[in-house]
């Protein structure tokens, strides 16, 4: 042993710099820190909602029903953005919602990845018979239209939030799987898990602490675009009465009670739709930044 | 070739089984009892009760009845409504052309923009079109395609008042059904203003239904072409002096179909879950309103036997994909 050995770096210094190093790409796409910018919005409603809402979001005030917008001419400053077919305040309920969607994008997303990484390591580690079993049965859930699979789960498990996450993880979950399997197949004949095992590290710690954190920049990425597309698929069964229930503010629920009355009260059917699409524009445009900065190979076109 | 076929077909064999036993398992852990719920209201004897079950075969043991689930399968029983008391394979068979009609407009559309929009956007790369048309595809990939097709109804419906509400055709029309399809069939019965009718239904919910398809092809085109214009080949044709036109069609554009081709199969398992949105918003009478119907009315052999044909097909669909994608690209048949 020398004395001449390199310069130490705390874990804490590292991780500062690997974080500099990642903002530094990210900040370079401008849609990725608008995207950034509303999801961090986004949050800040939903945490702040009781004290953002004008209103109590589920209170029926019966004379004022389908108040328009305060911008027309029979608008009223009480109601900003006018209220539903029960008088009930649309932005108050726009608010709430917010919460919803990002409830159901953490919990999916987490469900999903939990699951997905679990099952993509047994069968990327222990290969053969694992491997084929694991593998075929993502199969399956991936032949089914992801959809058309939740409602089904949905209307096995019955209709309501908790069940329509359920429904929604068990599809997504498959493409976390196969991610994690292919990046674990990819490094477990590298050197250092090599070495690692030489080392005496057992199958715990190689698959949990050796090998999976060298996986992660993938399963970030599809995080992000399950995490959208979780809140687009909610909203989804929301629509077709099997997510959350009525009166809940969730942002699909509104656009199905809307429905009857889209030809006399526009408000009611377009700002719902515009919150969804909002949010799931934002993680979109920041998922497409966070690949470009974490993923080198997937360089940006 | 035949090898490749093979080795693809004996590939699908365990994941059709697992559907098999997905499509028939659930219906066994769903709440309530079938037989109930054929009752109605009126309620049942247990005398009576017993006698249906049997009849259906709903007390006997689970692995006999999927075996004889199988058995059925495979002589085209896919059993009989709760509701209609029709035979599913029928019911299937009456509305699947309305579906595959939407389904192919859509495909049609969400093509032949998406690959223009895309090769444009690559060859001018950075300017104003690429700019616009790359946003608008990130909107289209982020729509909730249920909202979208309110919107249009409101816009083209309500206050333009170009095109119908719901429904494949004005009931001013009626001739027979030959070919399911009701483009062709609207033209086949020779009458006045039943085709521009077809086409005015037809019109906005395959623009909703192709709107995410359209985003994901001219994002996936212009990426292959940006990939491809930056090859050796593409650089040597225009050293040869070749035309930009002849450069980017003969050269660029054939190599880079080979990865949308793949991409555009890909979408079928995209249109049919977006089938069920659709169709539900514009009450067009076709698979996916069905499965929607049938999974509120609990009508568990629909369900079922849906399920399988719409995963079947989805199947079949991305085979024949893998198959074409092997055949215009032979790197990929000799691996």
């Amino acid at each position: 042993m020398t004395d001449m050995t390199p310069e130490r770096l705390s874990t804490w210094t590292i991780r500062r710099r690997m974080l500099a190093e990642f903002w530094f790409y990210f900040r370079q796409n401008r849609g990725a820190v608008a995207g950034l910018a509303v999801f961090v919005l986004l949050v800040l409603t939903a945490v702040f909602a009781p004290l953002l809402a004008p209103h109590d979001p589920i209170l029926q005030y019966r004379d004022a029903l389908l108040v328009p917008p305060a911008w027309t001419a029979e608008g009223s400053a009480e109601y900003l953005l006018g209220t539903d077919a029960v008088g009930r305040d649309i932005l108050s309920r726009l608010i709430f919602g917010a919460r919803y969607s990002l409830f159901i994008g953490i919990v999916v997303v987490s469900i999903a990845l939990v699951g997905g990484i679990l099952i993509g390591l047994l069968a990327g580690f222990f290969g053969a018979w694992v491997d084929a079993v694991l593998m075929r049965v993502m199969d399956v859930i991936l032949a089914f239209p992801s959809l058309l699979l939740a409602l089904v789960l949905v209307a096995v498990l019955g209709p309501g939030l908790t069940n329509a996450m359920i429904a929604i993880a068990i599809v997504y979950q498959p493409h976390f799987a196969r991610l994690t399997r292919a990046a674990v197949m990819a490094e477990k004949n590298r050197e250092y898990v090599t070495a690692a095992q030489v080392a005496g590290a057992g199958r715990m710690r190689l698959m949990f602490k050796t090998i999976l954190p060298n996986c992660l920049a993938p399963l970030i990425v599809q995080a992000t675009l399950s995490f959208s597309s979780a809140v687009l698929d909610s909203a989804a069964l929301g629509f077709l009465g099997m997510g959350a229930q009525p009166p809940a503010p969730e942002w699909g629920t509104m656009l199905a009670e809307a429905r009857e009355f889209i030809l006399r009260a526009w408000w009611v059917v377009t700002l719902p739709g515009l919150a969804i699409l909002v949010s799931v524009l934002a993680i979109n445009l920041m998922g497409d930044g966070l690949r470009d900065a974490l993923d080198p190979k997937l360089k940006r076109s | 070739m035949l090898r490749f076929l093979l080795a693809k077909l004996l590939y699908l064999v365990p994941t059709f089984i697992g559907i098999t036993i997905v499509a028939f398992g659930f219906v066994r852990v769903l709440p309530g009892d079938p037989v109930l719920l054929m009752a109605g209201e009126r309620g049942i004897s247990p005398e009576r009760h017993a006698e249906l079950s049997a009849q259906l075969g709903y007390d006997r043991p689970f692995l006999v009845q999927y075996l004889d689930f199988l058995g059925r399968l495979f002589h085209g029983d896919l059993g009989t409504s709760l509701v209609t008391k029709k035979p599913v394979l029928g019911e299937f068979l009456a509305l699947f052309p309305a579906t595959v009609e939407l389904a192919v407009c859509a495909i049609l559309i969400a093509t032949l923009v998406g690959v223009p929009v895309g090769v444009i956007a690559a060859i001018k790369r950075g300017s104003l079109f690429d700019q616009i048309s790359m946003t608008g595809a990130l909107v289209g990939f982020s729509m909730p395609i249920f909202w979208w097709g309110l919107l249009l109804i409101i816009f083209f419906s309500g206050t333009l008042g170009w095109t119908p509400v719901s429904g494949r055709i004005s009931l001013l029309y009626y001739f027979d059904n030959v070919t399911g399809f009701m483009l062709i069939d609207s033209l086949l019965s020779g009458q006045e203003g039943a085709f521009a009718s077809a086409v005015s239904h037809l019109i906005l919910p395959s623009v909703v239904l192709a709107t995410i398809p359209l985003a994901v092809i001219a994002r996936q085109t212009r990426s292959a072409m940006l990939e491809v214009m930056g090859e050796d080949y593409v650089r040597t044709a225009r050293a040869k002096g070749l035309t930009q036109r002849r450069v980017v069609s003969v050269h660029a554009l054939r190599n880079a179909m080979i990865p949308v081709i793949t991409t555009i199969g890909l979408q079928v398992g995209v249109l049919m879950a977006g089938a069920i949105l659709t169709e539900t918003i514009f009450s067009w009478p076709g698979i996916g309103k069905w499965m929607i119907d049938s999974i509120s009315r609990r009508d568990y052999p629909v369900v079922q036997s849906g399920l399988l044909m719409i995963a079947a097909i989805v199947m079949i669909v991305n085979l024949i994909v893998d198959l074409t994608y092997g055949l215009i690209n032979p790197r990929i048949r000799h691996k």
